[in-house]
C-alpha cells in the first residue's frame, strides 16, 4: 500500500537537527528542544509501527517513479520495529546527554549531529534500495565520526583513527559489492534484485558478491575476524555517545545482513556454514575478550561483539525459528546495550572511575541505583524471566532442531562467559568493600550536578529498564512480533509484491 | 577499452590496499582515496561502456529499443564521489589533528587506547 508519510521519522529527525542548529550556542534551548523533539519522534515511530502492524507493508516511491526505477522506501514490520527501537534508544540517549554531556561539547554541535545520526539510522531501516542504503550508511558514519571525535581528547582521536579507517574500508567494499551486483542484475531495488539474482546462472559470482556484502557489513557489525576496531574505539568517547554506538550502530549492520541474506542472497550450504563458523568464533572471541578487561566500558564493548555472534548464529541456522530467535535477540540487545553504556556513564559520574578493580561498595552506598542496574545486567545474562533468556531459548531450540549441536554449544558457552563476566563485575563493583578513591579535579561528580541533570541521567535508565522488563515479562507479545517478522523475512513474496506492485512467482 | 579499465581498476585496488597497510597515517589516507576511486571506476565499467548512444527517446517512439548508455551508473558515481569527498576531507583533518596530538605519523604508536583502565 502506498503511503508517502512513512518517511516521516526521517524527515522529522532532519527537521530537529536543522532546528537545533539555529540555537548553536544556546545550550539550554538545545536541551529543551532535544527532549521535546525526541519524545515526538518516539510518538511518530509508534504511529508508524501501529500503521504497519494493522495494515501490512507500506511503501513510498520517491517522486512517483515506479519501482524498480525510482528510490523506494518500504516499511515492513521489521523496518517499523527497528525504527521504533531507534527512536526509543535515541530518546534515552538524548535525554541522558542533556545531563551528562558538558557545555563545551554541546557548543560544538553535539545535539544536531546526534539527530543527523538518528536520521541516518531511520533512513537505513526504511529504505528499499541498495544504493540508497549505502548513502544512509555514509550519513550514519560521517555523523558518528564527528560524535566520536567531538571534544578532541587524545584517546578519542586515537580511537577515531581506527574507527574511521575501518568504516571507510567497509564502505569501499560495500560500494564494490553494489557495483558488481548492478553489473550482474542491472537493478538496485532490493525487491527487484531478489528475483533478478535468483535467475543468474553464474552462482560463483553471486557468492563472491554475497561475501563482499558479508565483509562490508561484517566490519560495521563487528563479526569475527573483523571486529578489532570496536573494542579499540568504543570506550573513548563520552558514555552517551558509546551508548548510541553500542546500541544501534553495530545493529544496523546486523539488520542489513539479515535483510540482504533473506531477500537477495539466499544462503546456500557454503554461505550458511561460513556464517555459522563466523558466529561461533565471534561468540568465543568476544566472550573471552570480556573476561580479560578491567575497564567497564571495554567489558561491555567485548560483550557487544559476543552477542552479535548470537544474531549471526540465528541467521546462519536459517530456519524460521532461528531467525525468530535472532530478531528477538536484536530487539532485546538494542535496549539492553544502550542501557548498559548509560549505566557506565552513571557509575563514572558516581565514582570517577570505571576500573572495576578500583570500584566497590556501590550496593552499600546506593542500594536503589544498584537494584535498578541489576535488572539490565541480569537480563543481559539471560536469567529467566528477563529478556535475554527467551531469545536464547529460541536460538538454541532452532539450532537443536537443525542438528547444529556445535553451534548450540557455542551459544551456551557464550551465555556462560557472559554470566561469568557479569558475576565478576557485580561482585567487584557492587559487593566488594569500597576503597577511598582520590577525588579527581577534572570530573564533575554526580552529587555536584544540578537536580535537573541528575534526573536527566536517571530517567532514561529507568525507562530502558522498564522496557527490558516488559520484553522479558510480556515475552509473548515480542514472540508474536518476532514470529511475524521472521515469517515475512523467510517468505519475501509479500514484500516484493508490495514494492513492485505485481504478483511474482517466487517459491 | 574494457581491458584497459580492468587493469586500471585492479591497479587502483591493489595500490590502495598496499598503501593502507603501510604504517604512515598519510599513506593510509592516500590508500583510502585510491580505493574509493577504484570502486567508482568499477561502477563505471560494470554499467557497460556504450559509445555514442545517449538514452534519448526520439519523438516517434515511446521507449528505447536499441542499445543505449545506461545513465544510472553515472548518477551512482557522482553520488559516491560527493560522499567520498566529504569523508576524505574529514579523514585528512583527523589525521592532521592526530599528528598534532600524538606527534607521530606511525600508526603502530596509536595504542594508548588499549591502556585505558579508568
Amino acid at each position: 500500500m502506498n503511503n508517502p508519510y512513512i518517511v516521516l521519522p526521517v524527515i522529522f529527525q532532519l527537521f530537529t537537527a536543522v532546528l537545533l542548529m539555529f540555537f548553536w550556542f544556546r545550550v539550554n534551548a538545545q536541551r529543551l528542544i532535544t527532549i521535546i523533539c525526541s519524545l515526538i519522534s518516539v510518538g511518530i515511530a509508534i504511529w508508524l509501527f501501529n500503521e504497519v502492524y494493522n495494515r501490512g507493508i507500506l511503501t513510498m516511491q520517491a517522486g512517483e517513479w515506479q519501482a524498480p526505477f525510482g528510490i523506494t522506501f518500504v516499511a515492513d514490520i521489521f523496518s517499523a520495529t527497528m525504527v521504533l527501537l531507534t527512536a526509543i534508544s535515541g530518546m534515552a540517549v538524548a535525554v541522558f546527554s542533556t545531563g551528562s554531556i558538558r557545555n563545551a561539547r554541546l557548543k560544538f554541535g553535539y545535539f544536531p549531529i546526534l539527530n543527523f545520526l538518528l536520521m541516518g539510522l531511520q533512513g537505513a531501516f526504511l529504505t528499499g534500495d541498495i544504493f540508497n542504503l549505502y548513502v544512509w550508511f555514509e550519513i550514519i558514519i560521517i555523523a558518528s565520526f564527528v560524535l566520536i571525535t567531538i571534544g578532541g581528547e587524545k584517546a578519542q582521536i586515537e580511537g577515531a583513527m581506527k574507527y574511521v579507517t575501518m568504516n571507510l574500508l567497509a564502505s569501499a567494499i560495500f560500494l564494490t559489492a553494489i557495483a558488481i551486483l548492478y553489473g550482474m542484475a542491472g537493478s538496485l531495488n532490493m525487491a527487484d534484485l531478489s528475483g533478478q539474482v535468483a535467475q543468474i546462472e553464474n552462482r560463483g559470482l553471486v557468492n563472491v558478491v554475497a561475501i563482499l556484502f558479508l565483509v562490508g557489513f561484517g566490519i560495521k557489525s563487528a563479526i569475527f575476524p573483523l571486529y578489532f576496531w570496536l573494542p579499540a574505539s568504543y570506550h573513548t568517547p563520552p558514555p552517551a555517545i558509546s551508548a548510541i554506538f553500542g546500541g544501534l550502530l553495530t545493529k544496523v549492520g546486523v539488520y542489513a545482513l539479515i535483510r540482504i541474506f533473506t531477500l537477495i542472497f539466499i544462503p546456500d550450504e557454503f554461505l550458511s556454514n561460513l556464517l555459522i563458523i563466523m558466529a561461533a568464533l565471534t561468540i568465543l572471541s568476544g566472550g573471552l575478550g570480556a573476561i580479560l578487561q578491567v575497564n567497564m566500558r571495554k567489558i561491555f564493548s567485548y560483550l557487544i561483539v559476543c552477542h552479535i555472534g548470537f544474531m549471526i548464529a540465528g541467521l546462519g541456522i536459517y530456519t524460521e525459528l532461528a531467525i525468530l530467535g535472532a530478531i528477538f535477540y536484536l530487539i532485546h540487545d538494542i535496549i539492553v546495550k544502550t542501557n548498559l553504556f548509560l549505566i557506565s556513564g552513571l557509575i563514572f559520574k558516581l565514582k570517577g572511575t570505571l576500573n572495576i578493580e578500583k570500584l566497590g561498595g556501590l550496593y552499600k552506598k546506593y542500594p536503589k541505583y544498584s537494584l535498578l542496574i541489576a535488572i539490565p545486567l541480569f537480563s543481559l545474562v539471560g536469567i529467566p524471566p528477563l529478556s535475554g533468556f527467551w531469545a536464547k531459548l529460541f536460538l538454541i531450540e532452532g539450532g537443536y532442531l537443525e542438528g547444529q549441536y556445535t553451534l548450540v554449544g557455542f551459544i551456551l558457552l557464550g551465555s556462560f562467559l557472559t554470566l561469568w563476566v557479569i558475576a565478576k563485575l557485580w561482585s567487584e563493583v557492587f559487593w566488594k568493600e569500597s576503597v577511598d578513591l582520590p577525588k579527581k579535579i577534572n570530573v564533575k561528580y554526580f552529587y555536584e550536578l544540578k537536580p535537573f541533570k541528575q534526573w536527566a541521567m536517571i530517567i532514561p535508565i529507568v525507562i530502558l529498564t522498564v522496557i527490558s522488563l516488559y520484553i522479558g515479562l510480556a515475552a509473548e507479545h515480542i514472540v508474536v512480533l518476532s514470529k511475524q517478522i521472521s515469517s515475512e523475512l523467510m517468505n519475501p513474496s509479500a514484500y516484493i509484491e508490495a514494492v513492485l506492485g505485481t504478483k511474482t512467482d517466487m517459491p | 577499452m574494457e581491458l584497459l579499465l580492468v587493469m586500471l581498476i585492479g591497479l587502483l585496488y591493489a595500490s590502495g590496499i598496499y598503501m593502507m597497510l603501510r604504517r604512515s597515517m598519510v599513506k593510509l589516507i592516500i590508500g583510502l582515496i585510491l580505493l574509493g576511486n577504484g570502486a567508482n571506476m568499477l561502477i563505471f565499467l560494470l554499467g557497460r561502456i556504450v559509445k555514442g548512444k545517449p538514452p534519448i527517446i526520439d519523438s516517434a517512439s515511446k521507449m528505447l529499443t536499441e542499445i543505449y548508455a545506461d545513465p544510472v551508473p553515472q548518477a551512482l558515481i557522482l553520488t559516491a564521489i560527493v560522499i567520498s569527498f566529504g569523508l576524505q576531507s574529514f579523514a585528512i583533518i583527523l589525521v592532521k589533528r592526530a599528528y598534532k596530538i600524538t606527534a607521530t605519523d606511525d600508526l603502530d604508536e596509536l595504542n594508548t587506547t588499549d591502556e585505558i583502565y579508568e
